[in-house]
């Protein structure tokens, strides 16, 4: 070790302080580097599950044998990147999950949509926004079985001009004092349904087990 | 003149992070906006001074001071990240809960403070301790803050808590009546619960300080 004396010494010259500060830097991103490279594999498993997680809320159980979180699919709709989860069963297509998003009124929206063969909704749940607390944030199932209303539905039921909340004439509800994040949801929860009926062919040809 | 009992002291009391030295007043205004978030907050920023001061308080002869600075910033941001990729790897669901907030603590000039005003003059152990006590400070702020607003703003207390602590702390949550003063969990909440919190701490040293001259005259 240097000494205490020599330490003084070497502290107020420039090239010590361009070599401290250095090292300081060289450590830290040594430690930084060590550390991305220990939690990648952990981190891409726990998000891997949350997608699991957010896809078995909109698909019916035992719909599917594969993995739809692993079988992924990206397109686009109007500029907003969509990622398509294609379930199958017996190596048939059983229903897709689109995962989306969409401007609400304090940012991103993101959404998964389950659409059935059938190009009905099998379920929408809300995975992440940032709406007003008591407010807009009516749309998590934890906080009102809002989502719920979209279930069964299809481009045709209601018929396309009532696809909206019910102040612009629609059939779904808004909530008192929050009308711009249902009328959000609603029109990509309708965005999706166009979108599946448009692609739906290209998106189960693509994958033929 | 540096015991632990006055590190603990000004940590806890006199020298507060939030009620004295006006410091931290992003996480203090963004994160409470439930008891159980400012807890959280409190807990990971706790960890992150601790560890900060110890290392800072260990190089502190190797530090020139007129680099100390990006020192030290480059130390608190990587200590962070780290902290950051650990959680998220190893207890995600917590980080589900907090991870918005881990990022804010690189920009905690508290924890820069500390470094500069306390680690870089002390020993390791009493800089170790001084973050602690400092931490533990911050949290009750956080802590009693995160409370009062939600309490007024949305009728519960420590809402969510189990998914914070474990299962074993879902007791903590109180559910007092439905409803509530939505302003007081929007932004302006933090500000007007600030205010009174800083008030309060004023008057009742104001109160503490005029008994001690009246007992000091009537001697």
């Amino acid at each position: 070790m240097i000494g205490h004396q020599t330490l003084e010494r070497l502290r107020p010259t420039i090239p010590f302080q361009a070599a401290m500060l250095a090292l300081t830097v060289m450590l830290a991103s040594a430690a930084l580097s060590v550390a991305d490279r220990v939690t990648r594999r952990p981190i891409a498993e726990a998000v891997a599950g949350d997608t699991r997680a957010s896809l078995a809320q909109v698909l019916p159980p035992g719909s599917f044998d594969n993995d739809p979180a692993a079988d992924v699919l990206n397109t686009s709709d109007g500029g907003i990147p969509v990622t398509v989860h294609v379930a199958h069963k017996g190596g048939v297509p059983t229903a897709v999950v689109l995962a989306t998003s969409t401007r609400g009124y304090a940012g991103e929206i993101g959404l998964v949509v389950g659409i059935s063969r059938e190009q009905r909704v099998l379920g929408v749940r809300i995975t992440h926004h940032s709406e007003t607390p008591g407010l807009g944030d009516k749309i998590e199932i934890a906080k009102s079985d809002w989502v719920a209303s979209f279930a069964g539905r299809h481009l045709s039921d209601p018929e396309p001009a009532k696809w909206a909340v019910r102040k612009d004439g629609g059939v779904f509800d808004q909530f008192a004092g929050a009308t711009i994040t249902p009328r959000a949801v609603v029109a990509a929860v309708k965005r999706g349904l166009a979108l599946y009926r448009r692609e739906h062919e290209q998106w189960f040809a693509v994958r033929k087990p | 003149m540096n015991t632990y009992r006055k590190i603990l002291r000004e940590g806890l009391w006199d020298n507060n992070m939030i009620a004295s030295q006006l410091l931290a007043m992003c996480p203090a205004m963004a994160v409470t906006a439930t008891a159980t978030n400012g807890l959280g907050m409190g807990l990971a920023t706790t960890a992150v001074l601790v560890a900060s001061n110890t290392l800072v308080s260990s190089i502190r002869h190797l530090v020139p001071s007129s680099v100390r600075i990006p020192i030290f910033i480059v130390l608190i941001a990587s200590l962070v990240t780290l902290v950051d990729l650990a959680l998220n790897a190893w207890l995600h669901e917590l980080y589900k809960v907090l991870g918005l907030f881990i990022a804010l603590i690189v920009v905690n000039c508290g924890i820069l403070g500390r470094a500069e005003s306390f680690a870089s003059r002390a020993s390791v152990p009493r800089a170790a301790f001084d973050g602690l006590a400092m931490g533990i400070g911050f949290t009750l702020a956080m802590v009693a803050i995160g409370a009062v607003r939600e309490i007024v703003g949305s009728g519960s207390l420590f809402a969510q808590a189990q998914l914070l602590l474990g299962p074993a702390f879902g007791f903590l949550e109180l559910r007092l009546f439905d409803g509530g003063a939505l302003l007081m969990v929007l932004p302006p909440g933090g500000f007007l619960v600030l205010g009174g919190l800083l008030a309060a701490k004023r008057a009742l040293e104001g109160a503490r300080r005029r008994k001690g001259a009246v007992v000091a005259q009537s001697a």
